[in-house]
């Protein structure tokens, strides 16, 4: 039987992570507080909006209100990485090699593995940025396209167009596709090395509320999505991704949305965060379902396996966050 | 087409959108809200500090982005940064009571007020209070000439502060003052020097709040005289000036035409009915937002429905309308259906036509 080590941060938590065996939770307040024996937490931010783990180097990029980026260490040692003025940072990436990625209004940045600072303005506000796996390349997403950029090298943007408002995206973990998130609950969905403009474009839709979440399976055969009452996982095992299948639904319920999701780093498993805080996780070859954590005081914001992927951790807008150990 | 559905028990956040050009006085406005000691903390949406003489940390910038909605509806827009910025607002609710949005001078009030209707998570934690539009009483013929955003913004107010009244004479302010009525019969007007407008006149209002928004409108479209159109006398309590009746005078020579100094794109319409059918209602309130919904800015009415003692409010922008019973019918209250239309190119004979047929069969 799983159990949990429920942690209460009293805040809204923005994103639950682990660096390294530590889990760590970012509050909307701008603290960052830690699971470690300690219950210490970092002072980040005055007002924290978004954050992004950066696995490679066991820390969480964060930005704030204060106009600010922070990378912030197992021991809870916080770091500046950026301070650009009294602007909302409303998105921010940790990429490849230690590069971060982070976004003002119509402005993007890209602060470099070796520290340099480079700019990418936009035509619109840039509502979501996501790295390439490889290659410093960033995609944003901003209305009607997302823009792939290399970032070091500059140069004329790709532009991947699509009418309508992208609020989110991401990359596949093969850098074969592009997928955002949409303004009227949708995802669409880009093959990037189609030939010819045909068969590029991926339409997924349905939901019946915004996605707000999504998660690649370990080895990028799957992409899951909140925003219906079921996690929605699309098939991008084929050359042509999800295009003419049907997702899986797994996890459904009639009384609460999904508003979380996170798959296993090694198993085809994935953990469904619900509105009403309940937390469930359900294997994609058979849609078996283990509760993981019973509702809760408020929706789950944030779900994050640890890289063994024995433990999962889960944040809420209500605070009431915490661990739970799978094996029990 | 929306359906736009109150929610029930959910607490959510007021906010108030400030219009009106550049010099009209809304920063002027915005500092005294920020400023005054009125109890209350307000978060603000601006698009740039620089105007804004205060040192808030919740006074936020942020970017107009218009959105239009992939529905094949022109008129469905949102205003992509405000849910962006409002969301993270109200992951830290407890800091302010309310929010209020301040627009841009040219800005087209439609999208920021749809947004909060369109926009699920918007909606969940926030509503729609009222807009203000703020008009400088010296230059507004001025505006009314060369642009449809000054017209757009009176249309759409609930709340029109008639502002810089001590730069006209008393004929200009009448002249200006029906021109706003001509537009927009049942916003409440307000005459001010320097903004200062009582704040309680402009914040909380619950306009939208389909409970509350006609009852503080107690001569809304006047039952006694539907087409009244003309000037303070149809105004409310708050009229406290001595100006009143002399201005009253004054508007009576515009009664039932429009203004000298409002080049009229933008009309009213107002229409009187008896008890209806709620069968032919409401495909007809359907049908009409949905083939004039580009051309409607704001509807309102209240709605007598045979064999039913509640009345029923409703309300719309553009293509999106909400209705709901508000209250029982009191028992001196004559039981009749009024509804006036803001608009451009309505065709007021079908209008009225399509409506009366409407009515229940006596």
């Amino acid at each position: 039987m799983p159990s949990v080590a429920p942690f209460d941060i009293d805040d809204y938590c923005v994103a639950a992570a682990f660096l390294g065996d530590t889990p760590v939770f970012a509050a909307a307040g701008g603290l960052v507080h830690r699971l470690d024996g300690t219950g210490k937490a970092s002072e980040a931010h005055d007002g924290l909006l978004c954050a992004s783990l950066d696995a490679d180097n066991a820390r969480l990029i964060c930005s704030g209100e204060d106009g600010r980026v922070t990378a912030i260490a197992a021991d809870g040692t916080v770091e500046e990485l950026a301070s650009i003025g009294r602007k909302w940072i409303a998105q921010v990436a940790a990429g490849p090699r230690g590069a971060i990625g982070f976004a003002v209004g119509r402005t993007a940045y890209v602060r470099l593995p070796d520290g340099t600072l480079k700019e990418i303005a936009e035509e619109r506000t840039v509502e979501g940025i996501a790295f390439a796996p490889k290659g410093l390349r960033v995609a944003l997403a901003r209305y009607n396209a997302v823009a792939l950029h290399f970032a070091a090298a500059g140069g004329k943007p790709v532009e991947l167009e699509w009418k309508g408002a992208h609020t989110g995206v991401t990359f596949s973990p093969d850098g074969r596709f592009v997928v955002s998130a949409m303004q009227e609950n949708a995802l669409h969905g880009w093959k990037l090395d189609a030939k010819g403009s045909d068969n590029r474009h991926m339409r997924m839709t349905g939901y019946p509320a915004k996605v707000k979440s999504l998660s690649w399976s370990a080895k990028g055969k799957w992409l899951a999505s909140s925003g219906a009452p079921a996690a929605v996982v699309w098939p991008f095992s084929g050359k042509d991704g999800p295009m003419g299948k049907a997702p899986l639904e797994l996890g459904t319920r009639g009384d609460a949305q999904v508003v979380a999701v996170a798959c296993h780093p090694a198993e085809d498993v994935v953990a469904i965060g619900y509105s009403d805080g309940m937390v469930l996780a359900a294997r994609l070859a058979d849609k078996k379902e283990v509760l993981l954590r019973r509702p809760g005081k408020g929706p789950i914001t944030s779900l994050a396996w640890s890289a063994d992927g024995k433990r999962l951790a889960y944040g809420s807008e209500a605070g009431d966050c915490g661990v739970v150990d799978i094996a029990g | 087409m929306n359906d736009l559905v109150a929610e029930a028990g959910v607490k959510t956040l007021p906010v108030t959108v400030l219009t009106g050009y550049l010099g009209s006085g809304k920063t002027t406005l915005l500092n005294r809200i920020l400023s005054e000691n009125h109890g209350k903390r307000y978060a603000v949406i601006v698009n740039e500090f620089g105007e804004v003489g205060i040192d808030n940390d919740l006074i936020v910038e942020s970017d107009e982005e218009i959105y239009e909605m992939n529905n094949g509806c022109v008129c469905c827009t949102v205003r992509g940064d405000l849910v962006r910025v409002v969301e993270g607002l109200m992951r830290r609710p407890g800091r302010f009571d309310a929010i209020v949005v301040e627009t841009t001078g040219l800005a087209d009030p439609a999208p920021v007020a749809q947004t909060f209707f369109m926009d699920d998570d918007v909606r969940a934690k926030t509503h729609l209070d009222a807009v203000v539009a703020l008009v400088d009483a010296k230059h507004l013929p001025l505006r009314l000439k060369d642009s449809r955003e000054a017209e757009d913004q009176i249309a759409f107010a609930d709340v029109v502060v008639l502002n810089k009244t001590d730069l006209v004479t008393p004929e200009e302010l009448a002249d200006v003052e029906a021109a706003v009525r001509a537009i927009n019969p049942s916003a409440r007007i307000h005459r001010t020097e320097r903004a200062g407008v009582p704040l309680e006149e402009v914040l909380d209002r619950g306009a939208f709040d389909l409970s509350r928004a006609l009852e503080n409108d107690p001569h809304f479209l006047d039952a006694e005289d539907p087409d009244h159109v003309c000037g303070p006398d149809c105004d409310h309590d708050h009229h406290h000036d001595h100006g009143h009746d002399h201005a009253h005078g004054d508007a009576h020579h515009h009664h039932g035409a429009v203004s000298p100094i409002h080049d009229a794109t933008v009309t009213s319409i107002s229409l009187r009915g008896g008890t209806m059918d709620p069968k032919r209602f409401f495909p007809w309130i359907q049908k009409v937002t949905q083939t004039d919904g580009p051309n409607i800015l704001r509807l309102k009415g209240i709605i007598a429905f045979a064999d039913d003692d509640d009345r029923y409010v409703v309300q719309g922008i553009h293509m999106l309308i909400e209705g709901d019973h508000q209250r029982k019918w009191k028992e001196d209250e004559k039981r009749e259906s009024r509804i006036v239309f803001i608009g451009r190119e309505l065709d007021r004979e079908k209008l009225e036509r399509s409506f009366m047929a409407c009515q229940a069969q006596a």
